[in-house]
């Protein structure tokens, strides 16, 4: 099956990882190809910083899934493509997490 | 439930999580989110001061449910308070929360921008991220306004990191996409250019993609980024796979800035410079020759990021179409993809031979694949890819190939996809009309064309073919006797009846010297299918038949049986009755030759240029039909010696479409030739789809609103089509408003999508609530829609209700303003005179006073203007001003948020035939917007 589809003036590219679709919606002179290679780098991503990545570490981290796409991708176009520099970014980000026991005897709602 | 991996846990979001996700039915996941919502909103509520994990764990479950698809109308300002706090985490959701709901309310925007602000100036790079990525994700005006100026400082400072460089690069890009009139250029522009030469491939990349979009703007201001990215470019193909370290993508050097890079060079036209020009086109060789070396992955991200490449440059090459060299190159090259296993190659290949395609030196080239992209046609799994084959096919046809690719459309056209059969259709009729040297050709073709495909041949492709053998003597006979073979099959379309209606009419005394065609058996045939038509096709039958009595007078008196029985004089339908008595009457009073003259064989249509090709071109894109076609025109114009029959679309729009004919007793033209506003008749307009702008007001659209202002119900927009009726009723701040939809044709609308659209200023003071309508309105039917209207606060605009849906082949777009309108909210009050003058006296700071003098636009009448003003809802009151020939008026604005009272004062001056106008209120706004929709009432 092709990856691309014409939707509107749009152009969809999707790729399939196990049941999760993920999708780009891109205009008339983007990249279709290197479109599809975005979706792949940034599905690397996930799976370098959650280590085998699931839907479930998506659906219960789905803010680290933003943040990540953050430091990837900007206002829609690709910021920055070295995996390591990503990561370093959210690495750095996250020793910057208070120190867990602060949280523990917090009650949960 | 798993682990949660990072980072700092929240508990109570992750249990949040495995409860709905334990939910078993939709109900006990919206139960379980509401008792989640009312827990939080008592948090935020409580009299205890949350800390900041509760807070950012609560936004955190909001956003969360907003993610499900639930609406979230609280929480904002305590995600702006995380803005502020000096923790990372509780800044970085509470960031992630503006960012996926951000809201316009001006208030929350002020300290959203102001924590930006402070995080900007901080010099904390992670905290300048956070806020850049914000910016970069809203991309509002507001935040351009605010941080426009800014950006490029940040973005050219010396002493930036560079993950900020890259952040700010986006953000500004995205600034200048949003609203390009607040970002100035400045002395930043060269420095922004030059960091195309920074050391960092990441700063590259993100300063690439805001040089491209800005340099498409203002190509003379970044013209120096040309021999920049042409030497970046270079390093990047000759490099060895392992130089860029991690930039270096399965064995593809640096392929997203590449593709960038390749991008940039397509604002501007080959480098003049020879030097730069010669390392260009050796890049461009070493890309093209890349793609014949083995891979050296067999994953296909390798040959992705590598194609990506390649197939950039081929559209640079096409872009720069200069080097005959390169274009035969690519289109080998792209030969070989056409028969590659991977189905995206194929796809692609198509895709960009068609853009080669038009131009002159790889034309030729491009037509030598025609038997593989045939067979694609044939073969292909995927529709898209055979979409693609279609436009393919179409792009390269020209004299030498017509035949064969229209009779491989033809044939495609019996299997293919419904989705897909319109264009085809349409495609065939413009090629088959544009390349025929015998126009019996051209007969058969569109014959066929109803044949196979009748329901999605549209009026304008039969239109267009009477029009042809109207305009062409030569056909004429042929075209009788093929209708009249084609008129033999038991089950024809309904389509091929009219064509066949209309030809014999004219031309069927050509063939009736043939016993087997002679005017009985014509008549005969024609009649035979009469009963099974529908009203306009009946309508057009008629026309044959009173042309038929014309034609040959030894039919006449059959034909007036027929005109005379029952079943038309008496028809249900007006026209058709009509049709019936002046045709019978017609044929009965008028000598032979008045009737010769009346029913004259039809003149022949004036010629004009094409418009398919202007439009053609605008569905395309400029880069992939224009020179061709150009090309193709002329071309074709030479061998035919004169001029080309105007395309199909020009007729129906501004020609009487051909059915019209007969001193307007003619058959009523199915395709309304009047101006609904972009329900043109052009051939073209199928080719845009259904979901497309919204049509601009339909004309008279001012008129018919202010109409409405004094009233509630009455027509509010009439075409040939649709009709727009409205009943509404107010109270207090309340109302609701029925839209009555008439279908005024035998036919179905299809799609039939009625949209209320409201400003974002406007939504914020007007709430509107409507559901939709069937999508299928039948001939003749008339659907309802109710509008719940809630006025918030006071308002100037007025929603736009549009319309689309499908008659027919084409497809119909009307706006029109809806008169919702401030007054309506208008409850009046009376009172003494003394009181009014209290009042008066009371409102009269000069903001809440608003005088209008103006000219009266229709007959001074002391009842129609009482009427007015009651219609407008406020009290009349009588012997309240002391010149009697005044009138006043009062009443209160009812809205949610506020009531407004408001007096008003009309002066008429019978002599000067003027008026002037006062009204006071407590609100400036109110006072000038009643001003304005009283003033145009008289």
């Amino acid at each position: 099956m092709c990856s691309f589809l014409e939707w509107r003036d749009l152009k969809i590219v999707y790729k399939r990882y196990a049941s999760l679709y993920f999708c780009c919606a891109i205009e008339d002179q983007d990249n279709e190809l290197i479109t599809l290679e975005i979706i792949h780098r940034y599905v690397e991503l996930l799976d370098k910083y959650f280590g085998s990545v699931c839907e479930l570490d998506i659906i219960f981290n789905f803010e680290k899934a933003y943040f990540i796409l953050d430091e990837f991708l900007l206002g829609g176009e690709v910021q920055e493509t070295s995996k390591k520099n990503v990561l370093k970014a959210i690495e750095q980000a996250d020793l910057l997490q208070e120190p867990r026991h602060e949280y523990f005897n917090v009650p949960v709602y | 439930m798993p682990a949660v991996s990072k980072g700092d846990g929240m508990r109570g979001l992750a249990v949040f999580i495995s409860d709905i996700r334990n939910c078993k039915s939709k109900e006990a996941e919206i139960k379980r989110i509401n008792k989640e919502l009312a827990n939080i909103r008592s948090k935020f509520k409580g009299d205890k001061a949350l800390d900041g994990y509760s807070k950012k764990k609560y936004v955190c479950k909001l956003l969360f449910i907003f993610l499900l698809g639930h609406d979230i109308d609280f929480g904002h300002m305590e995600a702006v308070n995380l803005l502020s706090s000096n923790r990372y985490t509780e800044k970085q959701i509470g960031y992630l929360f503006i960012s996926v709901l951000v809201n316009s309310n001006s208030e929350l925007i002020r300290l959203i921008n102001n924590a930006i602000k402070n995080d900007l100036a901080s010099r904390n790079p992670t905290f300048m991220g956070l806020a850049l990525h914000c910016i970069a994700n809203v991309g509002s005006r507001e935040m351009a306004e605010a941080f426009a100026g800014e950006i490029p400082k940040i973005l050219v400072a010396g002493d930036t990191m560079d993950s900020v460089k890259q952040s700010a690069a986006l953000c500004l890009l995205r600034l200048y996409r949003a609203s390009p009139d607040l970002v100035p250029m400045g002395d930043w522009t060269s420095r922004v250019v030059h960091l195309l030469n920074d050391q960092h491939l990441g700063v590259v990349t993100a300063a690439t993609s805001l040089v491209t979009t800005l340099a498409q703007k203002n190509p003379e201001e970044f013209k120096t980024s040309v021999s920049l990215a042409v030497s970046r470019l270079s390093r990047i193909v000759t490099s060895a796979s392992t130089d860029l370290q991690d930039y270096t993508y399965y064995f593809v050097p640096a392929p997203w800035l590449s593709v960038k890079l390749l991008r940039l060079l397509q604002c501007y036209p080959p480098p003049e410079d020879p030097a730069v020009r010669g390392r260009l086109t050796e890049c461009l060789e070493t890309i093209l020759n890349k793609a014949q070396e083995p891979p050296k992955s067999k994953k296909v991200q390798h040959s992705n990021a590598k194609n990506a490449v390649l197939f950039e440059a081929i559209s640079l090459i096409i872009h720069h179409d200069s080097e005959p060299n390169l274009l035969v190159r690519a289109c080998n090259q792209l030969g070989q993809f056409l028969q590659h296993r991977e189905t995206n190659l194929r796809y692609l290949a198509l895709e960009s031979m068609c853009t080669l395609a038009s131009s002159e030196f790889s034309h030729e080239a491009v037509k030598t694949h025609i038997d593989t992209v045939i067979n694609a046609l044939k073969t292909e799994r995927d529709v898209s890819v055979r979409q693609r084959a279609v436009d393919l096919l179409y792009a390269m046809c020209d004299r030498s190939n017509a035949q064969q690719i229209v009779a491989e459309m033809l044939s495609y056209l019996e299997t293919a996809d419904y989705s897909i059969r319109e264009e085809i259709v349409l495609k065939v009729a413009i090629l088959a009309e544009k390349y025929a040297v015998d126009y019996t050709w051209y007969v058969d073709t569109i014959l066929n064309l109803i044949r196979i495909a009748g329901d999605y041949v549209s009026e304008e492709v039969w239109y267009r073919v009477i029009q042809i053998v109207i305009n062409r003597d030569d056909v004429q006979g042929y075209a009788a006797k093929t209708v009249f073979e084609a008129l033999q099959a038991p089950a024809c379309h309904e389509n091929l009846v009219k064509v066949g209606g209309y030809i014999l009419g004219e031309f069927g005394n050509l063939i009736a010297g043939d016993p087997r065609s002679s005017p009985l058996i014509q008549f005969n045939l024609l009649h035979s299918k009469f009963h099974l038509c529908s009203v306009p096709t009946r309508a057009l039958l008629l026309s044959t038949y009173i042309k038929f009595v014309n034609l040959f007078p030894e039919v006449k008196t059959t034909i007036q049986d027929v005109l005379r029985s029952d079943s038309q004089l008496k028809n249900a339908d007006v026209e058709l009755q009509q049709r019936a008595v002046e045709y019978l009457r017609l044929s009965t009073v008028a000598s032979t030759d008045i009737l010769a003259t009346v029913l004259e064989e039809m003149p022949p249509f004036p010629e004009r240029e094409s418009s398919i090709l202007a439009k053609l071109k605008k569905k395309k894109g400029p880069s992939t039909v224009t020179d061709l076609e150009e090309a193709k025109r002329e071309r074709s114009v030479d061998v035919n010696g004169g001029p080309e029959p105007a395309p199909a679309s020009a007729s129906a729009a501004s020609t009487p479409s051909p059915s019209a004919d007969l001193l307007g007793l003619g058959a009523a033209p199915p395709a309304p030739p009047g101006p609904p506003p972009s329900a043109s008749g052009l051939l073209v307009d199928v080719f845009s789809d259904s979901a497309s702008a919204v049509a601009p007001l339909a004309p008279g659209s001012e008129d018919n609103f202010a109409r409405f202002v004094c009233k509630n119900n009455g027509v509010l927009f009439e075409n040939q089509l649709l009709q727009i009726g409205l009943k509404s009723e107010f109270r207090q701040n309340l109302g609701r408003m029925f839209i009555f939809y008439g279908n005024k044709t035998s036919t179905q609308f299809l799609n039939f999508t009625p949209t209320l659209i409201c400003t974002d200023d406007l939504q914020a003071n007007l709430n509107l609530q409507t559901k939709p309508v069937d999508p299928t309105v039948d001939g003749g039917a008339q659907v309802q829609q109710v509008v719940n209207i809630e006025c918030v606060s006071d308002f100037t605009e007025a929603p736009v209700l549009n319309i689309q849906f499908r008659y027919g082949g084409t497809f119909q777009n009307v706006s029109v303003k809806l008169p919702i309108t401030l007054n309506k909210f208008f409850q009046p009050t009376e009172m003494a005179s003394q009181d009014f003058f209290q009042r008066w006296k009371q409102l009269s700071n000069p903001q809440q006073e608003v005088q209008n003098i103006f000219k009266a636009k229709h007959p001074m009448d002391t009842e129609i203007t009482k009427a007015k003003i009651i219609g407008f809802g406020s009290a009349l009151l009588e012997e309240v001003d002391p010149n009697p020939a005044n009138f006043v008026g009062a009443g209160i604005i009812h809205t949610k948020t506020t009531q407004i009272g408001c007096l008003l004062r009309l002066e008429p001056n019978l002599q000067a035939q003027m008026y002037r106008l006062t009204l006071r209120t407590s609100k400036d706004t109110v006072s000038q917007r009643l001003c304005d929709l009283l003033s145009e009432q008289f």
